[in-house]
């Protein structure tokens, strides 16, 4: 298969305008020790059914939660997208643009992200978002630098290890800047130690960062912490889930000065782990300091209301050396995405199917308390929690047998998690299943 | 205009509804304390279905994609984007498997990013790839923090400096500096190559490595890439490649046999997938054996045909990203390259340059060329014939804009004043570049005849010229009800 519309004779036609007498002849700047010599160790083109075969050979040797319910949640969720979601994001106009840089012709792309910062500043209840970052992880250390490179030579990060450990290796990876102390306070009981959290927090401390449910499913109470870290002059920054904010405390009703998250719920597939989206607000005093796109309103000469990149002196192309992030492409369609997303759910569909979440995962703790089984933690959850059980890996590869994709393997424990796709037969026959393994 | 989602909103329009469930259905307020709830509106829009698909699909009509036509963003590389690669994407063994499942369940999946791997490696002349990065900057950040990491491995903590060229992305300098680095900027030479004096008489044992795109982003290749390599090495550093250019030197060449160390390569460039309005990417990195410890981690292993993931690696940098990089991009890329295979890899190479340079040959007599000489995959041109009629590069792009044609990159490289640099790849048709180059002629003609109509387009766009001013003074960034 090839994409290239020029046949040979008007390659040789074009050739010759130019003064070449073959395609080598372009590349006469480049030192002949240098050119390739050998037949490149890649397979022959194929035709488009042959890669079709292949594509299908390879997925098919996946197990995949169409065919599986699915119980695994850790920070990504087999939630359902709607099918017009699916067909508006396969609008070439969309998908084949590049970032908006020229407004004109490019206000579809550019009102769409203004739609999305909107429905973000709205969950968050904060006041900027940016059109994007990579996902949960990466945005949450990116806000961590936001706090370390704004707060007059504080470097130190006060996070609980009650976040996704992904989101903390991600962290200590950006710290390689320099430009980030970790100090990462171990949990109790399933949830955030916010009297050694407060404790850590000193002169030093830029940041305290807190997940919202945490890692294990649980609410973080973070009143103190917050408080605490305000009192000292520092920024709270909460990653939450968005999703269940439609039901939750929002970060700035806790006060938080930067929301982050993974946007994956929002209509996004699982994708073995990508493309995912996330997402960035804050309050309106970082509104210069927040990295990433930024889409604002304003006029054009006839004074019509129109959108446009704003605030690029921030940014890496404007910038350079001085920039305090790199991010240049971000996840512009998956923010598309979930903006389609909010907007097919409409207001309280969100709260319906975040309720829904919430009612599944308390059925289920009902009916495996009924079998006699016992979750880690006794806190309040929203959608996720975790399951005393020995050997998880061994539970795992049982329910897999009976078609059920499981949990998440902690030491002794699986973390269960409960969407709007799951139902009664299917909870029912999770707890079946476990149970006959603990009782065994 | 159109209406804003929010400006949309009916009360009880939206028809979205869950499945019936039987089970018990508590007040959340009595299953969640208080002091954890809700108590601020999210208000979100309530709009019909069919409203909201008229909606986007009205956006989608104000936005112009490579599909629209004709794209030459230069350093872009907005070639058409396969349909096929989309339908792999979306198969429900790719799209409907979840990250954290056991790896026996997800075979097909660690067995394409295995070979996607091995791929990249061999296109690169790379001993080991990761592809976790989630976008081109992403992938420049990995491989500084890699450089890093080998230095401070080997106990060298004087190297505090990366070098980059006056000519480079504005990624890179970004980059070295998000990762902690000071940047010492290389010039370009008359030629507009790297200039080996000022290179070799700023390289000393406290710079880390060299950051450079070859071809450069004034399209030219860096002939004395080797004797750069030399100069780098010899004083102790790494040489890191930028791939936003690879598609002027795919098949052809390759950086690792350059003497480059550390690679980043953009799927969404050179490897035909979709750039979304923004994103996603994905921009894997590679490198030569002796950072091979340093990757981040986990990457994929092959043992007797079973695949997995390997997190045994006590030097890796650790993770960039959540679970192990943008995947459904991944995938298309890899239909991609397995589309092309050996050949038609080079062959799209080929038409991109034969493109490119055909195009500066139909312009050169309308337009200033700078530097008008052999190129790669890209090429610059400026304003400085239409300067006399007081026209700017940008009033070109704009005009560009009525004529139906997505502007090139303007104002970049920095080294050139006016700079506009174009960027055909090898996916148009003789055809159509006639069709842009009869439009840059006409163009041409109007700044010197009908001036107006430059400095006053877009005329036949959706909007005219925007107040950006304002808009960054008085930022609005959110819709406000009323």
């Amino acid at each position: 298969m090839k994409y290239t519309p020029n046949p040979s004779s008007v390659v040789d036609e074009m050739l010759q305008a130019i003064g070449c007498s073959d395609l080598d002849d372009l590349f006469v700047d480049i030192r002949e020790e240098l050119k390739i010599k050998h037949r490149l160790n890649l397979s022959a083109g194929m035709g488009e059914m042959e890669i079709r075969n292949r594509l299908k050979y390879l997925a098919d040797r996946n197990i995949n939660t169409d065919d599986y319910p699915c119980f695994l949640g850790a920070g990504a969720y087999d939630h359902y997208i709607p099918a017009a979601l699916e067909q508006l994001l396969l609008r070439s106009e969309f998908y084949t643009a590049y970032t908006p840089y020229q407004p004109e012709i490019s206000q579809g792309i550019l009102q769409s992200i203004f739609e999305y910062q909107t429905m973000i500043c709205k969950l968050t209840g904060l006041d900027v978002s940016n059109a994007s970052m990579y996902d949960g992880g990466s945005s949450l250390a990116e806000a961590c630098n936001v706090a370390c490179t704004n707060s007059k030579g504080k470097s130190k990060v006060v996070i609980s290890d009650t976040v996704h450990p992904e989101y903390l290796d991600i962290l200590k990876a950006y710290a390689l800047s320099g430009h980030m102390e970790i100090v990462v306070v171990p949990g109790e009981d399933g949830h955030a130690d916010i009297d050694a959290m407060v404790k850590a927090i000193d002169n030093e401390t830029a940041c305290a960062v807190i997940q919202q449910p945490n890692f294990y499913g649980i609410l973080e109470d973070p009143t103190a912490l917050e408080k605490a870290i305000h009192g000292n002059k520092g920024m709270f920054i909460m990653s939450v889930e968005p999703l269940s904010l439609a039901l939750l405390k929002s970060p700035a009703e806790w006060g938080a000065d930067i929301a982050v998250g993974e946007g994956q719920s929002l209509g996004i597939s699982l994708s073995f782990g990508g493309p995912y989206l996330g997402f960035m607000a804050a309050s309106k005093a970082l509104i210069r300091k927040i990295p990433g796109r930024i889409v604002g309103q304003t006029t054009d000469l006839d004074g019509k209301r129109a959108f446009v990149l704003t605030l690029q002196a921030r940014e890496q192309h404007i910038r350079r050396e001085k920039a305090a992030s790199n991010i240049c492409s971000n996840q512009a369609l998956c923010a598309l995405a979930s903006s389609m997303y909010l907007s097919f759910v409409g207001d309280q569909g969100l709260k319906d199917i975040a309720a829904r979440c919430h009612h599944l995962a308390l059925y289920a703790r009902q009916e495996f308390e009924k079998a006699g089984m016992q979750l880690m933690y006794k806190q309040p959850f929203f959608n996720e929690f975790a399951l005393r059980i020995n050997n998880p890996g061994n539970a795992n590869r049982i329910l897999l047998e009976n078609g059920i994709i499981g949990g998440y393997e902690l030491e002794d424990a699986l973390l269960l998690a409960f969407t709007e796709k799951r139902n009664r037969a299917e909870i029912d026959q999770l707890v079946a299943v476990l149970g006959g393994i603990n009782n065994a | 205009m159109p209406k804003l989602i929010f400006e949309k909103h009916v009360t009880n329009s939206n028809p979205f509804s869950l499945p019936a469930c039987d089970i018990p259905l508590p007040e959340i307020s009595e299953t969640i304390p208080a002091h954890f709830l809700r108590n601020e509106t999210t208000a979100l829009p309530e709009v019909s279905e069919v409203e909201t698909v008229r909606h986007f699909t009205e956006l989608s009509t104000r936005a112009y994609g490579v599909d629209s036509g004709f794209y030459p963003l230069g350093s872009c590389t907005m070639k058409y984007n396969p349909k096929i690669n989309e339908w792999a994407a979306r198969l429900p063994g790719f799209a409907g498997i979840h990250p954290c499942q056991s790896q026996d369940t997800v075979q097909g999946a660690l067995q394409l990013y295995y070979e996607m791997q091995e791929m990249l490696a061999e296109i690169n002349g790379m001993d080991a790839f990761s592809l976790q990065p989630a976008a081109g900057a992403h992938g420049e950040m990995t491989g500084i923090m890699m450089i890093k990491a080998y230095h401070q491995h080997r106990k060298d903590y004087k190297r505090t400096k990366i070098m980059v060229p006056d000519s480079a992305h504005g990624t890179n300098p970004a980059t070295a500096n998000v990762i902690g680095y000071e940047i010492i900027e290389i010039k370009s030479n008359e030629r507009g190559l790297v200039d080996l004096e000022d290179l070799r008489a700023k390289m000393n044992d406290e710079v880390a490595g060299l950051m450079l795109t070859n071809p450069n982003t004034l399209g030219l290749f860096e002939e004395e890439i080797q004797d750069i390599a030399a100069i780098v090495h010899d004083g102790g550093g790494l040489l890191y490649y930028d791939g936003a250019n690879l598609n002027g030197i795919l098949g052809v060449a390759r950086p690792g046999d350059m003497g480059f160390d550390v690679v980043h390569v953009n799927l969404h460039k050179t490897f035909g997938t979709p750039h979304g309005g923004g994103g996603p990417g994905s921009g894997p990195v590679g490198v030569k054996s002796k950072l091979i410890d340093f990757l981040p981690k986990p990457v994929v292993v092959k043992n007797e045909d079973v695949y997995s993931f390997n997190n045994d690696l006590p030097l890796s940098i650790g993770k960039v990203k959540n679970f192990y990089g943008n995947f459904g991009v991944i995938v298309k890329a890899y239909t991609y390259i397995k589309s092309l295979g050996a050949e038609g890899i080079k062959e799209a190479c080929q038409h991109a340059v034969l493109n490119a340079n055909y195009l500066r040959h139909q312009l050169r007599d309308d337009f200033n060329i700078p530097i008008d000489r052999l190129c790669k995959h890209e090429f610059v041109i400026n304003s400085k014939k239409q300067s006399a009629y007081g026209v700017t590069t940008l009033d070109i792009a704009k005009r560009l804009i009525d004529y139906g044609y997505h502007p090139p990159t303007i104002y970049f490289p920095l080294i050139i004043s006016e700079a506009m640099m174009i960027e055909p790849t090898e996916t148009e048709s003789k055809e159509r570049l006639h069709e842009f180059v009869d439009v840059m002629k006409t163009i041409a003609r109007e700044s010197a005849q009908e001036t107006d109509k430059l400095l006053n387009a877009p005329q036949n766009a959706v909007i005219k010229r925007v107040d950006e001013v304002t808009a960054a003074r008085k930022p609005i960034v959110k819709w406000e009800a009323p």
